[in-house]
């Protein structure tokens, strides 16, 4: 709709909008996450709901204890080989649209653990990811920061076109495949749908 | 608390046949401990805990320690004939020496205030004859830490109550702390490489071309 129509129309008492204005608005002002934390990066999510940072601002206070109910995951914390099938499965109950935020160097890279045997090197190997903070932990104004871009994401999405997000797209995949515990490592150890190796142009 | 010579003379009299020995650790801390044979450990402990002298009735930690196969090259000297002369010349002589698992516990007192006494238990290989009586029974703590040292170094503890894996999953068929572990080669790459990594990472690369 022509923005001068829209301005001149709204002066004379007239409100117009589209229904996409309306969904993304009224989808981006009541983003649920879903309540759990996997480690330290936990404290700063909690405290980034309690009164000093209020995430109820932008909507998100209700921590929702089944992924039934919840649209957001905040991926907060060392994620270990062990808990990442159990992430998985949480991810897969979650009903569409969902979102994945992953919080701190754990999250998204394996952290201070990369060289290690037990924890998994980014949660994006497995499911899709929309917003990466980084910080060893994150302060909470970073995870409100991510809260904004991730609304700010949702306020762009078109609802028809090829530009559609994942849920109205019929045939996109809902579900990911739950990696299962192996002898040596997960199998498989990423989801290549998902996730591929960066290629590598030189060690040097 | 008694010195360890003490503890080691009393514990000799008190439980036939067992073999304790004392192991001086040279560095700033002086942490000696004592090294149990595996058939007495359980009396050893026992003893330990109960005798009014000592009462450790707390076993704070329990780890385990690997230590793998190792060369040691010897310089031995043999006599020998050359030129219709006997002399005694070096020779260097490679001498294998197997390598054991070690589970360590460090016990305190909390009745007489007093501690840390470290007792070893040492297995006979690293391989089959890896098993060592559990010391569960003589302090319930140890238990979850004896199940980590089976989880992580694959000391296999006789008489636990419920050795099961505590850390990995039940399918994990490895053992991450010990020396010859190699760990699945999951991450890719790496921004500043070095020394193990940066031979991980050129492989990569050379797999990629």
């Amino acid at each position: 709709m022509d923005e001068g129509l829209k301005s001149e129309l709204s002066k004379q008492g007239v409100f117009t909008t589209t229904f996409e204005d309306l969904y993304n608005w009224g989808r981006k002002n009541s983003i649920w996450p879903l309540g759990f934390g996997l480690a330290c990066c936990a404290i700063e999510m909690i405290a980034a709901s309690m009164a000093r940072w209020d995430l109820a601002r932008f909507g998100a206070e209700v921590f929702r204890p089944s992924p039934r109910q919840a649209d957001l995951m905040i991926v907060a914390g060392t994620v270990t080989k062990k808990m990442a099938p159990q992430v998985v499965r949480l991810y897969n109950q979650m009903p569409e649209p969902k979102y994945v935020i992953a919080m701190g160097a754990c999250a998204i890279s394996g952290g201070p653990f990369k060289q290690g045997y037990n924890v998994l090197k980014g949660i994006d190997r497995y499911i899709p990811v929309d917003v990466h903070i980084p910080g060893c932990p994150p302060r909470p104004e970073a995870l409100l920061h991510a809260f904004m871009t991730l609304q700010r994401k949702i306020d762009e999405q078109p609802l028809t076109g090829a530009q559609r997000p994942r849920h109205l797209v019929a045939e996109a995949p809902s579900e990911f495949p739950v990696p299962q515990y192996g002898e040596h490592d997960l199998e498989p150890p990423n989801n290549p749908a998902v996730w591929q190796p960066p290629a590598l142009a030189s060690a040097d | 608390m008694e010195s360890l010579e003490q503890i080691k003379a009393r514990a000799e009299n008190a439980i036939a046949g067992a073999r304790l020995e004392v192991i001086l650790n040279g560095s700033p801390s002086c942490q000696h401990s004592m090294l149990v044979d595996e058939e007495h450990a359980l009396a050893v402990a026992r003893f330990l805990r109960d005798d009014p002298l000592l009462r450790f009735d707390y076993a704070s930690n329990v780890t385990g320690v690997d230590w793998p196969d190792t060369v040691v090259k010897k310089i031995i000297k043999v006599k020998q004939i050359v030129d219709g002369v006997e002399r005694e010349l070096d020779q260097s002589v490679e001498e294998k020496k197997a390598g054991h698992l070690e589970a360590v516990y460090h016990l305190y007192s909390m009745q007489l205030n007093h501690g840390p006494f470290v007792l070893r238990l040492r297995t006979a290989d690293r391989a089959e004859r890896n098993h060592l009586p559990s010391l569960t029974p003589v302090w319930r703590g140890a238990e979850f830490q004896e199940r980590e040292a089976f989880d992580l170094y694959g000391i296999i503890f006789d008489g636990h109550p419920d050795l099961r894996r505590i850390l990995m999953w039940d399918e994990f068929k490895d053992f991450p702390m010990r020396k010859d572990y190699l760990e699945p080669d999951d991450y890719e790459y790496e921004p500043t490489p070095h020394a193990d990594v940066l031979e991980k990472a050129q492989k990569h690369v050379k797999e990629a071309v």
